[in-house]
């Protein structure tokens, strides 16, 4: 071949060939490259895989076992596990493997309500406060300074004595005292984002103040969200067992993993498998929410595209 | 320096302003007063308790009393522990907790800083990954799960030490391991990051250069910046050892002050949950301003306007 020829211009052809050349990388969107990439990470898979393990288990709870939660029978209390009960029974006679799942219910539903309220208060405060910037993101960012100088555990305490104990007042408590750490990275996220070009091509075209909020910066900030959302799950379940567990959450007979571990207890010395089970389904469900966002945070993050 | 630490001490005094408003009003919000009971108590007695802690007063006037007494450093009287303040309370339980809080948080120290730059020096070999191990593990196992192993295993089955009552020092060694286990784990992967950071630094390769010993330079270069994220932690360390300790000290029978904060909400003790959260809000307050005191000092990094 002659040197000049690789200068000719490309024919008709050979134009249309290009496209489908090898060396031509599919062009992939920000998700399905961040989905391409959670995929090897076989932590991060063996997570979310648990999770979807333990959610099925828990939706379909009832079937899964003969036995209801809170049916109790004297005659088989106390029993080790065995092939009739799986985890064994506690003193009342109660199937601990179905008590288990139930505790899972609990478990997953606060998580998952209390980081959706948690995901709006925190998303649109943060938002606001990134968005408005000077004077109002000041004040705004100085009372989350403030509530997140005291631990976040004793607002729930004391949430739970003003609403009362019980599930509904888990959810909402949880819900109304996680948000401050949500409202500062999305307002870092936003302060970076709405000096990029493309805000400034949506305010040309004459997009309100909210709507560039809403429909861009938001959605471009998904990614971090998404991050933090994957953590501030176990800290929730975490939360709810811990009060359970000290007397403040749900109580019996409801089955959360919190209030088995506290009736397992007193029987620890005799009985230790009744502590072994719920035990065991809070740290693998922990676990399993870390590893996912662990790999969820090398996903998303934008640096590590290639 | 003089400005900043002066605006931190305000921005401190500020929050715990906030904290004894929201805890009052909180508390004030609670339906049924703070002697509603199963039993019913005959109405004169209950005017005659409302008039002698002058809850009759209007709200403000109230509000304001509680604020100057908290100035002069007085929570009250204790509600449901006849003849007791709640300074009284504080004072005969928090040395307890405290105890066993301080030997948490060096047992915590002395394993993770340790730990945390073993596991950076040797990346990716045994001793890396087995940290990485003990650390996530340390992160997902509830303080109340380890706080009983640890009672099975080494008061029942082995019987080398007592558990349900409090005599001193031999008491407070499971509950403090207990209340190490997150810190422990969280330092380790805070002293290894920061660590694997610094060491790839420029300056660090100029002190190798210059043919100083890999100790001098691990241990005083190196460890200099990359203790930095440990001490911004120590202030949420406090606060975990601090909220773990309601679990921990009522596993293990320990008459702490966290004991007596669940006690005072399942009692319904208006003024001793008030005047905990402010105690423990005010010690919260006040060490992470001497945090962020020291790290002006340690970290030459921040720059101050």
């Amino acid at each position: 071949m002659n040197e000049l020829d690789l200068f000719q211009a490309l024919t008709e052809s050979e134009r249309a060939n290009l496209n489908n050349n090898e060396f031509v990388r599919p062009s992939l969107s920000y998700w399905q490259d961040a989905w391409t990439r959670l995929k090897r990470d076989k932590l991060a898979i063996l997570g979310l895989a648990i999770i979807l393990i333990i959610l099925l288990l828990a939706i379909f709870a009832p079937l899964l076992s003969p036995y209801e939660y809170d049916e109790q029978n004297f005659m088989v209390a106390n029993e080790p596990p065995n092939f009739e009960h799986w985890f064994g029974t506690d003193m009342f006679g109660r199937d601990l493997f179905v008590r288990v799942l139930y505790g899972a219910r609990i478990s997953l539903a606060v998580g998952f309500l209390a980081s959706l309220i948690n995901l709006f208060i925190g998303v649109i405060y943060g938002g606001i406060a990134g968005f408005a910037g000077g004077r109002v993101d000041n004040i705004m960012m100085r009372i989350v300074d403030v509530i997140y100088s005291v631990p976040v555990m004793i607002y729930v305490i004391l949430l739970m004595v003003v609403v009362g104990p019980g599930l509904q007042s888990i959810f909402i408590t949880l819900g109304i005292s996680y948000w401050a750490s949500m409202a500062r990275m999305v307002r870092a996220e936003v302060m970076r984002l709405k000096n990029e070009e493309f805000v400034l091509a949506a305010r040309v075209l004459g997009a309100s103040d909210t709507r560039i909020l809403l429909r861009h910066l938001i959605p471009n900030s998904m990614g971090a969200i998404l991050v933090t959302l994957t953590f501030s799950i176990p800290s929730a379940i975490f939360t709810e067992a811990f009060l359970s567990f000290v007397g403040l959450g749900v109580s019996a007979p409801m089955a959360s993993w919190g209030v088995l571990s506290s009736d397992a207890m007193g029987m620890l010395a005799i009985y230790p498998y009744q502590l072994f089970f719920p035990a065991a389904a809070i740290s693998i469900t922990i676990l399993a929410f870390n590893f996912l966002g662990d790999g969820l945070r090398d996903a998303l993050d934008p640096k590590l595209r290639k | 320096m003089q400005k900043y630490i002066l605006q931190r001490v305000g921005a401190s005094l500020l929050t715990l302003f906030v904290v004894i408003t929201l805890t009052f009003f909180m508390m004030r919000a609670i339906p049924g007063g703070p002697f509603t009971d199963e039993r019913a108590i005959p109405s004169y007695v209950l005017e005659k308790m409302m008039t002698r802690y002058g809850l009759n007063d209007p709200i403000y006037i109230q509000y304001g009393r509680y604020l100057w007494n908290v100035l002069k450093f007085d929570l009250g009287p204790s509600y449901r522990y006849e003849g007791m303040t709640v300074n009284e309370i504080i004072a005969s339980s928090f040395p307890t907790s405290c105890m066993v809080g301080s030997i948490a948080l060096i047992i915590s120290l002395l394993i993770g800083i340790p730990a945390g730059i073993i596991s950076a020096l040797n990346r990716g070999k045994w001793q890396d990954r087995l940290a990485i191990i003990l650390a996530t593990l340390g992160i997902t196992i509830p303080n109340f799960v380890i706080a009983t192993a640890l009672v099975y295993f080494f008061a029942y089955k082995y019987g080398l030490v007592t558990v349900g009552f409090w005599e001193g020092w031999s008491t407070a060694i499971l509950p403090a391991i207990t209340l190490a286990g997150y810190p422990t784990a969280f330092i380790s992967r805070l002293t290894r990051s920061g660590m694997l950071e610094v060491m790839q630094q420029d300056y660090i390769r100029t002190a190798y250069s210059k043919g100083l010993r890999e100790r001098t330079v691990v241990y005083i270069h190196a460890l200099k910046n990359a203790i930095i994220p440990v001490i911004t932690y120590l202030g949420p360390l406090t606060a975990g050892i601090l909220t773990g300790s309601f679990v921990v000290e009522q596993v293990f029978g320990i008459p702490g002050l966290g004991t007596f904060f669940v006690t005072s909400i399942t009692n319904r003790d208006y003024t001793t949950i008030m005047g905990v959260t402010i105690f423990y809000s005010a010690l919260l307050v006040f060490l992470n301003l001497v945090v962020d005191i020291c790290l002006v000092f340690v970290d030459a990094r921040i720059k101050l306007k």
